[in-house]
């Protein structure tokens, strides 16, 4: 998606106008610009939808997956994690990505939203902009969610305190900038030609590379693995999925910024990866001898939903149904073989899904918009180039998702200590830490 | 008189029952059970992380019976519970030393 930062340019235009209609008679003035009333209206409900994703899509999905002695302080940890990332939003988090002024790493100015009003704008792809509160609204939720995903690989073992202490500065120092490298018109990635529909790199690869560098410095669970930790709520993981992928439409049809084609082409491959996805995990189950399962399912519709992120306007219908198959055989073996075989605990499988489906989301729609596989580019599209601008954004990602991350880290656990004791973690972290039980 | 408990399989329940109950078994006290036998447990897998549960869910009758019908009564139940397979459960008898209706205070075979 491309954010432009014309955003007020529109109100600038109109005080020019006004400035100058004594000699500028014969010519037409710049008309301020005015959002279309539909296209807004797609917005604010696209807002909305991401919403949906993280409360209570993400915290039913990530709570049913943990031990009921940790439900609510799972789910407290996502909607804490939520509520505080939208306030450091509009301080700074805004200015950081949007900012008037900046370069290609970072961009500053409207901090505590100053200027933005009721009449100022934002441009989208095409002519047509949106009002500006709506887009920092709709900005607002992709930080929300991308540091509450962060969260599947440190939950049952890292303090309340130590999360809110994380998130701020990871927000500050890695995704606030990477959003402005991926999406803002002055970007390092957006300039090179990155394809990044809904946010592959910026949501998924970050938060999923982020929580397994965050994982590894935390250490594992006490007891994992030789102690069976199975999913207390499968039902609720189930409830969690289903919220995630109709909240996901906001996330992927809303990146197109307005109620166009781009919008519809997102909503079309948003339900037919995603279904391709959750099949693919039970086929391979199958495959090697299993039942199809439940977890199968959920996992595999995640996986599907990450990789065709990127992809969403960027790719034909089956183009996104053969890279979200792809992905969640991938994310199939990166959760089932690869992390027990380098042993470090990913509770929720936050990097093994997100992180690995993100890479290869990312990567696969350098392929899948090429029009020979269906997608949108145009006859002159060179998938070889294109692979090339995309791969160097993924490893540009993991670099600095990884260095801040260690950052953050170790600031949370200078001020917090980082990890509740072992008393707390063996009785379970809602009576330590929150004092509630789940469930009586 | 006989006192016999019988592990069956869960799924079997109502049609012990209803074979119980048409050779003249009058009442039977009923509960659900966890435990192994040859059988062992079965296997859970999250995301291929495995577990193996070693106690599986079963159901145990307890009937007091007369010494006349408890060789029926055993027949019965293993006929009636046998599917052939490893984890079908088993039956054992005691002797049963005294009965006493709490109703009535009747004792031996008439309070059965």
């Amino acid at each position: 998606m491309i954010r432009k930062y014309l955003c007020g340019l529109g109100a600038l235009g109109a005080s020019m106008a006004a400035a100058t209609a004594a000699w500028a008679q014969e010519a037409a003035p710049a008309a301020a610009a005015v959002p279309n009333p539909g296209n807004n209206a797609w917005m604010m409900t696209a807002t909305v939808l991401v919403l949906l994703m993280i409360v209570p899509g993400l915290a039913l999905f990530y709570g049913g997956l943990t031990r009921s002695k940790n439900m609510l302080s799972t789910m407290t940890q996502i909607g804490a994690t939520a509520a505080l990332a939208m306030l450091v939003w509009v301080m700074w988090g805004y200015g950081m990505a949007f900012g008037p002024e900046g370069n290609q790493f970072v961009s500053w100015g409207k901090f505590f939203l100053a200027g933005v009003t009721p009449d100022s704008t934002a441009a989208t792809f095409t002519s047509e902009v949106i009002s500006e509160y709506v887009f920092v609204s709709f900005q607002m939720t992709f930080a929300a969610i991308t540091a509450a995903l962060v969260l599947g690989a440190l939950v049952e073992r890292m303090k309340f305190a130590a999360v809110m202490v994380f998130v701020v500065v990871w927000l500050t120092i890695v995704y606030f900038p990477i959003a402005h490298m991926v999406w803002e018109s002055r970007g390092v990635f957006f300039k090179m030609g990155a394809l990044d529909f809904a946010g592959g790199t910026v949501v998924h690869i970050n938060a999923g590379v982020s929580a397994l560098v965050a994982a590894l410095i935390l250490g594992k669970r006490k007891g994992y693995p030789t102690e069976p930790m199975p999913p207390h709520s499968l039902t609720l993981t189930m409830v969690g999925t289903g919220l995630l992928w109709v909240g996901w439409f906001g996330f992927n049809a809303g990146s197109a910024l307005e109620a166009n084609g781009s919008a519809a082409l997102a909503m079309i491959n948003t339900f037919v990866a995603t279904a391709a996805g959750g099949l693919a995990w039970m086929a391979v189950e199958r495959l090697r001898g299993h039942k199809a399962s439940a977890l199968g399912f959920c996992s595999g519709v995640i996986a599907g939903l990450v990789a065709v992120t990127p992809a969403a306007g960027n790719s034909g219908p089956f183009g996104a149904i053969v890279l979200a198959a792809i992905a969640s055989l991938v994310c199939y073996f990166a959760v089932t073989k690869l992390k027990p075989a380098l042993g470090y605990d990913d509770s929720l499988d936050a990097f093994g899904i997100h992180g690995v489906g993100g890479m290869i989301g990312a990567i696969g729609t350098g392929i899948v918009y090429a029009p020979m596989f269906g997608g949108p580019g145009g006859a002159d599209f060179a998938i070889g180039h294109q692979l090339l601008i995309q791969l160097f954004t993924v490893v540009a990602t993991i670099v600095v998702s990884s260095v801040g991350t260690v950052i953050a880290i170790t600031v949370a656990k200078a001020l917090t200590g980082l990890r509740v004791s072992p008393e707390v973690e063996v009785e379970g972290l809602d009576i330590g830490e929150h004092g509630e039980r789940a469930y009586n | 008189m006989k006192f016999i408990i019988a592990i069956i399989k869960p799924f079997k329940l109502d049609e012990v029952r209803e074979a119980l109950g048409a050779i003249g078994v009058a009442g039977m006290t009923v509960s659900e059970v966890k435990g192994f036998g040859r059988q062992k447990g079965q296997t859970e897998i999250y995301r291929g992380a495995e577990y193996s549960t070693n106690m599986l869910p079963k159901v145990k009758l307890e009937i007091a019976a007369s010494d006349a019908l408890a060789p029926q009564v055993v027949e019965t139940i293993q006929q009636t519970a046998s599917t052939d397979s490893i984890g079908d459960g088993k039956i054992f008898v005691l002797d049963l030393a005294s009965v006493t209706r709490i109703r009535t205070g009747e004792t031996g075979d008439t309070a059965l």
